[in-house]
């Protein structure tokens, strides 16, 4: 992907003045609503024009305000994946799926209609309309169909705040699944610290219709630590559960964790909150925590009283919170070995 | 109890055809027309609106008068329609046309109506799939307003078939010619002794109302059962 963006908008009191250039293929943008981001998504899209500024995909400019040149939108080839995948009610869900296909011309149709639709597990649901769909049904439809019209980009609009509290997380697999395997650049809007880190590489930040700065997901959770309030949260991929007992044990990295959920064969994706990781100077022999990992500290980060602590545990990494004088006590620094034990039940399941 | 005589069969026979005629010629204009009240942002949108509502709030005689004043031999467009060799006033298209224009703001409201529940968002969907705007209005716009459409009509031509004023006034009341069938309950009820055969026509006019109501609702019921399958 290779977007350039410069442009103002000015609008019922607020303003957006942005300006900045995309290169990876899977960029996501963060903020709080209010911040611009949708607006942002109805301009590239051609959906709302711009008071002046210019907007470049792959080198063809979509509107530039001195020059006068605005691409209507069925003609920029953008696909955009809105909050409520307003799908055609009158239309079953294969009519839905082929109408931007059915729309594009032969040579850029470069994905087949089927292998999307095996992909997506939608192809049992061809015939059926689509009010009779389930959030994520819709959700996942409305996934097809866009990338379906072949576009050069796709903006997905907090695709996911839609859907249940539960199912939410369920449709990233599919995300990223049609994503590597039909390689379309995303632009990801989202206010979810969680979204960003599972589908962006790099993030923008937007804040009153400014960008604020942009860093890899990763250090934008990081930062969370401080300054968010509900701290950072260790994103694990833990694989092939089996039963122990009443519990259930789960591979990552080279070790086994112990958990009380159960999960789907193959990869899982678990939250593990950083302040449900407590250090031990020297392993506690017994507790009623499950899991009990020597580590070394990798790196120290964060302010005030909120100090991260990374930790390499067999070539898994974690990051634990703790407070300064835990640090102190503990004489935690680079290198130091110490004991992470965390509570079986202290890992919740996203997907 | 049905008692006609052929010239109330003639009757009924125009007023079907007239307001089958107006209802159907006047679709394609109610349509774009509130199309273009709806979703295209143009000035003086608020004149457009007026001049077609007016004929809902005008005296329907005063509607005939004004067509009067246009199509007749001296109107405005006398002259016009004289070179063509086409006759408006006194003929049956004269009653089409005073139906068409008294029943036009009915077909529009409700389309129109119909239009507004439609999600915008589903339309700016369609265009980033893209569809070049009459792609829209053909694919999305239509179908989902199909109801409103029928709606409309079953109004228009409810309508047409009760029309009086405007048609007696620009078509006349001819038997056979223009005499639809409140012209000819009219012409009844000023002939001594022609109650019985007024209250006739009225029970045909009653009867054929119901039936258009009854087949508006069974198409509708349709529109819908795809609309939710």
């Amino acid at each position: 992907m290779n977007l350039d963006v410069a442009v103002r908008k000015h609008y019922g009191g607020f303003q957006l003045d942005v300006s900045f250039r995309v290169t990876e293929n899977r960029c996501g943008i963060f903020g709080p609503s209010g911040s611009g981001k949708s607006t942002l998504m109805h301009l590239l899209a051609g959906l709302l024009e711009p008071d002046e500024g210019v907007i470049e995909l792959a080198g063809e400019t979509l509107f530039d305000s001195t020059r006068r040149i605005n691409v209507p939108p069925e003609k920029r080839r953008i696909g955009v994946v809105f909050q409520h995948s307003h799908l055609f009610p009158h239309m079953n869900v294969r009519r839905n799926l082929l109408y931007g296909w059915r729309r594009t011309p032969e040579p850029q149709r470069r994905i087949d209609p089927e292998a999307l639709a095996r992909v997506l597990q939608i192809d049992h649901l061809l015939e059926r309309g689509v009010n009779s769909l389930s959030g994520g049904e819709r959700q996942r439809v409305a996934l097809g169909r866009t990338i379906l019209a072949c576009p050069r980009l796709i903006l997905m609009d907090e695709p996911l705040s839609g859907l249940d509290e539960e199912l939410k997380f369920q449709i990233i697999p599919y995300l990223n699944k049609v994503f590597s395997e039909f390689a379309v650049p995303l632009l990801f809007i989202s206010h979810s610290l969680h979204e960003m880190r599972l589908m962006a590489e790099e993030v923008l930040v937007f804040e009153a219709g400014r960008m604020q700065q942009r860093l890899p997901a990763e250090e934008l959770a990081r930062r969370s630590l401080v300054t968010g309030s509900r701290g950072y949260a260790n994103l694990l991929t833990l694989s092939d559960p089996r039963p122990r007992g009443d519990l259930w044990l789960y591979r990552w990295g080279g070790i086994d964790l112990v958990l009380t959920e159960p999960g789907a064969a193959g990869d899982n994706v678990f939250e593990l909150a950083a302040k449900d990781i407590t250090l031990f100077k020297r392993h506690p022999e017994a507790s009623s925590a499950r899991n009990i990992l020597p580590c070394r500290v990798e790196g120290i980060f964060g302010v005030g009283n909120r100090i991260g602590v990374e930790l390499a545990c067999n070539g898994g990494r974690l990051i634990c919170q703790i407070v300064p004088d835990s640090v102190r006590e503990l004489d935690i620094r680079q290198g130091a070995e110490v004991v992470a034990v965390i509570k079986a039940s202290a890992f919740h399941r996203l997907y | 109890m049905l008692n006609l005589a052929p010239q109330d069969m003639q009757a009924i026979w125009l007023s079907a055809q007239v307001a089958a005629a107006a209802t159907l010629l006047s679709v394609p204009f109610g349509f774009m027309v509130a199309y273009l009240l709806v979703f295209v942002r143009l000035p003086g949108k608020a004149l457009v609106e007026g001049v077609v509502n007016l004929p809902l709030v005008l005296p329907p005689v005063v509607v005939g008068y004004l067509l009067l004043l246009l199509f007749g031999q001296s109107g405005v467009l006398g002259p016009l329609l004289q070179a063509l060799d086409i006759r408006i006033i006194f003929t049956l298209k004269g009653a089409v046309v005073a139906s068409a224009v008294v029943g036009f703001p009915l077909l529009v409201r409700s389309i129109r109506t119909g239009m507004e529940e439609i999600d915008e968002r589903l339309l700016l969907a369609s265009r980033t799939l893209g569809a070049r705007w009459w792609d829209t209005l053909l694919t999305i716009i239509l179908p989902l307003s199909g109801r409103a459409v029928l709606a409309g009509m079953t109004l228009m031509f409810a309508r047409s078939l009760g029309e009086f004023g405007a048609t007696i006034i620009l078509a006349g009341n001819i038997p056979g010619v223009t005499q639809t069938i409140p012209l000819a309950i009219y012409e009844y009820t000023n002939t001594p002794g022609g109650d019985r055969m007024a209250l006739s026509l009225c029970l045909v006019s009653i009867i054929i109302s119901f039936a258009v109501l009854l087949a508006n609702e069974a198409v509708s019921r349709k529109f819908r059962q795809r609309a939710t399958r």
